[in-house]
């Protein structure tokens, strides 16, 4: 199967973008390059196209009554044009995904999903539709996302739109911006730990969007900016990545976001019981930041040792960009992630220490 | 992307300046540019005895590490202590800035290397 492109896909190889095969699509892993972009994000203002990501929309009646049953968060307690982060699990715990779940009005509900997940998380949702009365519905490929991040993407959004943007509030949206003449649902959301906003609108428009943004941001600095910077943004800010920190085989609980695991939500939901037994077991393993002592740069899938026993694996690593020192995430035995326990980080075969510490970086 | 002339090279990017019965050993602009901004470089310590095609270093991008392998067997005499502090002198000057001074173990191993014109060649139709 070849990779699949974005209505971006011109835009990134004119701005000299290397494009990698990323979940079956061709995008930019970076212009310029990872470094730069980073800092960009950082300090002015990155451009994002994350049009990959999959969009699921639910409506019916039963909406509501639907994804309390399939979904950890308690969707109950958000109201229209507002946004909740979301795992949706398997009964034994395991996650099928993780994502935002955007809240139209009672009866209709927008999931923005990983890209790698879509086609999985859709068959998942219609198996477990039951007698709900709902449509479920696959439009992934008629939208088009882009994402603005940075300190002055509000700046820059701002002279695209009359919508006054200063009163959206983060995890908000409104379906009616006009930015640059084109409609668009705008929200404020991100994956990198700096403000920032999300702008969905039909494939057709991206382009013109995409360009308008890139010219509107020239003064503030804005750069466009690549999957390699989107992973160690999200990285340094402690967002988890499926596949990484959480996964089929590891709960939410285990990846360290119970508070996104309603154990108490009224209506049964699949993988309570499992998460709720689980919890009160108590955590065999769990993630846990490190900072790594010795020379070198820990990565995913490298192994953790305590005294030369094998006790977990590194989750995400790098040589963070903003603090230049070599971080880590790993899922440890949970007796060996208080803060301050040293750990050796095995680095193509030789121990290198480091040291637990808070699951904060920036 | 640059190819300096005179030096021999590997499939896997490297390239190798004799220096009498020695040699040093560094990575080609093709493979700095395909790795991104070089943010560490593992070495090798010296008198470490490495087999022709054995991974010697490790150079590592932000985004991931890469093994830097001996391009004929030898003896490390030297390694390039400036890229502990300074590992993006790789990006900005590859053919500059070897990576480590070996003693040649079997010079007739160089003859199995690629001179720059097959080198040019085999990124013109390989890569």
């Amino acid at each position: 199967m070849t990779a699949k492109k974005t209505p971006l896909y011109d835009e990134h190889v004119k701005l000299g973008g290397k494009i990698v095969d990323y979940a079956g699509w061709y995008l930019p892993v970076e212009y310029e390059g990872l470094i730069p972009e980073h800092e960009a994000v950082r300090n002015a203002a990155g451009l994002f196209d994350v049009s990959h990501m999959g969009g699921i929309v639910v409506k019916g009646k039963d909406a509501l009554a639907y994804l309390q049953y399939l979904l950890t968060n308690d969707i109950s307690s958000i109201g229209a044009n507002q946004v909740i982060y979301t795992m949706m699990c398997y009964p034994d715990g395991g996650v099928v995904d993780d994502f935002l779940v955007y809240k139209y009005d009672d009866e209709e509900y927008l999931l923005v999903v990983n890209a790698a997940n879509t086609d999985k998380d859709f068959k998942w949702m219609i198996d477990h539709k039951k007698d709900f009365n709902i449509i479920i519905e696959n439009k992934s490929d008629q939208i088009a996302i882009i994402a603005i991040q940075g300190p002055k993407s509000e700046e820059i959004l701002q002279k695209l739109t009359d919508t006054d943007l200063s009163k959206m509030k983060p995890f908000h949206f409104d379906r009616e911006v006009v930015v640059s003449g084109i409609e668009c649902m705008v929200s404020r959301t991100g994956y990198t730990g700096e403000n920032g906003y999300e702008l969905y609108l039909s494939s057709d428009d991206a382009v013109e969007v995409w360009n308008a943004l890139l010219e509107a941001g020239k003064d503030e600095g804005i750069k466009p900016t690549g999957l390699g910077c989107r992973d160690t943004l999200r990285f340094e800010a402690g967002m988890p990545l499926y596949g990484n920190e959480i996964s089929k085989d590891i709960t939410p609980l285990e990846g360290g976001l119970k508070f996104f695991v309603k154990l108490d939500k009224e209506e049964d939901y699949i993988g309570k019981e499992a998460l709720n037994k689980q919890w009160n077991e108590g955590l065999k393993r769990k993630v846990a930041a490190f900072e790594l002592k010795g020379r070198g740069i820990p990565r995913a899938g490298y192994e953790v040792q305590k005294d030369g026993e094998k006790i977990g694996h590194v989750t995400t690593g790098y040589m963070s960009p903003t603090l230049k020192k070599s971080l880590g995430v790993a899922l440890i035995k949970t007796e060996e992630t208080e803060l301050g326990n040293e750990i050796d980080i095995m680095i193509r075969n030789r121990p290198v220490k480091a040291v637990i510490i808070k699951r904060k970086f920036l | 992307m640059k190819v300096v002339k005179g030096l021999y090279y590997t499939e896997d990017h490297e390239w190798l300046k004799v220096d009498g019965d020695e040699a040093y050993i560094g990575l080609s602009d093709y493979a700095q540019d395909a790795l991104g901004d070089i943010v560490y470089v593992d070495l090798p310590e010296e008198d470490d005895e490495f087999d022709k095609e054995e991974g010697f270093a490790a150079v590592e991008s932000v985004k991931a590490a890469a093994d830097v392998y001996m391009p004929v067997g030898g003896t490390i005499t030297a390694i390039n202590e400036d890229l502990f502090d300074n590992p993006e002198l790789l990006n900005e000057d590859p053919y500059e800035n070897w990576i480590v001074k070996i003693d040649i173990a079997d010079k007739d191993e160089l003859d199995e290397l690629m001179t720059s014109e097959e080198y040019e060649k085999f990124l013109d139709e390989e890569v």
